[in-house]
């Protein structure tokens, strides 16, 4: 049965390097937003950040979350588009696991949103990010960032498989992209009014955010990361759930 | 092993309220064309569904080359192939690329060769190379059904394999289904066309109001009806006719 996940796997990963704008116009955004942070707010964040503080560093970690969030809006499309096309139908016809067929759309994007974090990782490099990260802080970090990816995937898989229209499938997504907005991302939470302050201390992003930032510049994760990958695997356990009743439905 | 390839007896079946499958029975002998023909929303795909282990079905019992399609739904898909009522191909691959990916999803030996014995056999070779998406109609309904092909099932199931067609496409499908046959495979077909039941089918079931009101071979179907009155009347070229004539004229220039 795993050797039909690879097929499937396989076809998928065809389909994005057939057109790979899939992976560039995903990291388009999030570094759009890079450099606006980075070049037009950096400066005067940075007065409230103290001196020695590299920004590019300090904003990576969100902008990789933003780059996760709407990669993973391409998941629930690809979903959405083989149940509209009837080749769910055809698969599901077929002597094969039906498990199957969603890990290949959960390995695809995995990949394909690695892919794009390297583009990222690239153009920061290019801005001036640097790391003195160890070998083990940079696999933490890699086993994080896919935790998290997966984590959404199985957020994406749901609208994919139960979605009326590609738009629907689509725009769950911007709310996900928007979150990094609201926590440790981009500015300290200490200078947001207490309401908003309280939403981005307590929300899975600044946990995961703070965690990545720690590993980057060889700090002190502390207990900041087990509160990261217990979100993480929440949100997936539970996404998966609710992604797999909805499978069972629409078969 | 009997000589049915397909048995359903007395299934039903509801959507929410609406009753669509009130008792339907039919066998569907080896090697036989068998042709369900009924109007839309008259519930031929929601049967077609069970068969293919889709949907399970309230009440009744279904089977496949002599397997239940709700207690041994693998061993079903392991003998079936369902071609929908979509053509089911992916645009983004390539027609060869579609017909081995199928071979590898079901185990067949040599992927490759398959996919291209399959490719000749269905007029695809010239297009082999080419994205899927650029597939006229007719294409890509063959395509689809040359993939329903791969592995041999015992038993195909075409929902409305023409729907949608030109006329041309039409032919070519209905040519396709007639060599299918000649080489043994059970071919459960459904359509709303009385023409192509009566083209293609060994034996016809008329499925109305969620029940087979009639079951037989074309032959046995007409006798029902008063006789033949004999009646002459001037036989003009339907525009098909015309379609089909031109376009035969310029292929053949």
């Amino acid at each position: 049965m795993k050797g039909k996940t690879i097929v499937l796997f396989g076809r998928l990963m065809t389909h994005i390097l057939r057109s790979p704008d899939t992976i560039i116009t995903v990291a388009i955004m999030p570094i759009a937003i890079m450099l606006m942070f980075v070049y037009v707010f950096g400066g005067a964040v940075k007065t409230s950040l103290g001196d020695g503080v590299n920004y590019v560093n300090y904003q990576l970690p969100g902008i990789l979350l933003i780059a996760i969030a709407s990669g993973i809006a391409y998941t629930a499309f690809r979903l959405y588009g083989d149940r509209e096309n009837g080749f769910f139908t055809r698969l599901n016809a077929m002597p094969i696991k039906r498990s199957s067929v969603l890990w290949a759309h959960v390995l695809t994007s995995l990949v394909s949103n690695m892919l794009t974090l390297v583009i990222i990782f690239i153009v920061a490099f290019l801005m001036g990010f640097r790391s003195s990260a160890g070998i083990l802080a940079w696999l933490a970090m890699a086993g994080t960032l896919v935790l998290f990816t997966l984590a959404l995937t199985w957020v994406a898989v749901i609208p994919g498989l139960t979605a009326k229209s590609a738009e629907g499938a689509n725009a769950f997504s911007y709310p996900l992209i928007f979150l990094p907005m609201l926590s440790s991302a981009f500015v300290p939470t200490e200078t947001m009014p207490t309401v908003l302050r309280v939403f981005a201390e307590n929300q899975p992003v600044t946990s995961i955010v703070n965690s990545l930032r720690a590993l980057l510049n060889a700090g002190s994760v502390g207990n900041e990361i087990w509160i990261a990958l217990a979100w993480c695997v929440g949100i997936a356990a539970v996404a998966y759930l609710f992604a797999m009743r909805a499978y069972r439905r629409s078969v | 092993m009997s000589d049915s390839a397909i048995r359903v007896k007395d299934l039903q079946k509801s959507f929410k309220e609406t009753e669509v499958l009130k008792g339907v029975d039919f066998e569907v002998e080896r090697g036989e064309i068998f042709a369900l023909l009924g109007s839309n929303g008259a519930g031929k795909t929601t049967i077609v569904n069970i068969l293919s282990t889709l949907l399970k079905a309230d009440a009744g019992e279904a089977s496949v080359c002599d397997f239940d399609v709700t207690d041994q739904a693998d061993k079903v898909r392991q003998n079936i192939s369902l071609t929908g009522q979509f053509a089911a191909v992916d645009g983004v691959l390539t027609g060869r690329e579609n017909l081995i990916l199928i071979a590898k999803l079901r185990d067949v030996a040599n992927p490759t060769q398959t996919a291209d014995e399959l490719l000749s056999r269905f007029g695809l070779v010239d297009a082999a190379n080419k994205q899927a998406a650029t597939y006229s109609g007719g294409m890509k309904r063959r395509l689809d059904i040359a993939m329903s092909l791969v592995g041999t099932p015992a038993v195909i199931f075409l929902d409305e394999p023409t729907t949608g067609l030109d006329p041309e496409g039409r032919l070519e499908v209905w040519k396709m289904v007639k060599e299918l046959a000649g080489g043994g495979t059970t071919i459960l077909l459904t359509t709303q066309y009385l023409e192509e039941a009566e083209q293609l089918a060994d034996r016809i079931a008329i499925l109305h109001a969620g029940r087979i009101i009639a079951n037989g071979t074309l032959a046995s179907l007409k006798k029902l009806f008063p006789p033949a009155k004999v009646e002459y009347i001037e036989k003009q070229p339907t525009l098909e006719d015309i379609f089909l004539t031109i376009i035969g004229r310029q292929e053949s220039e």
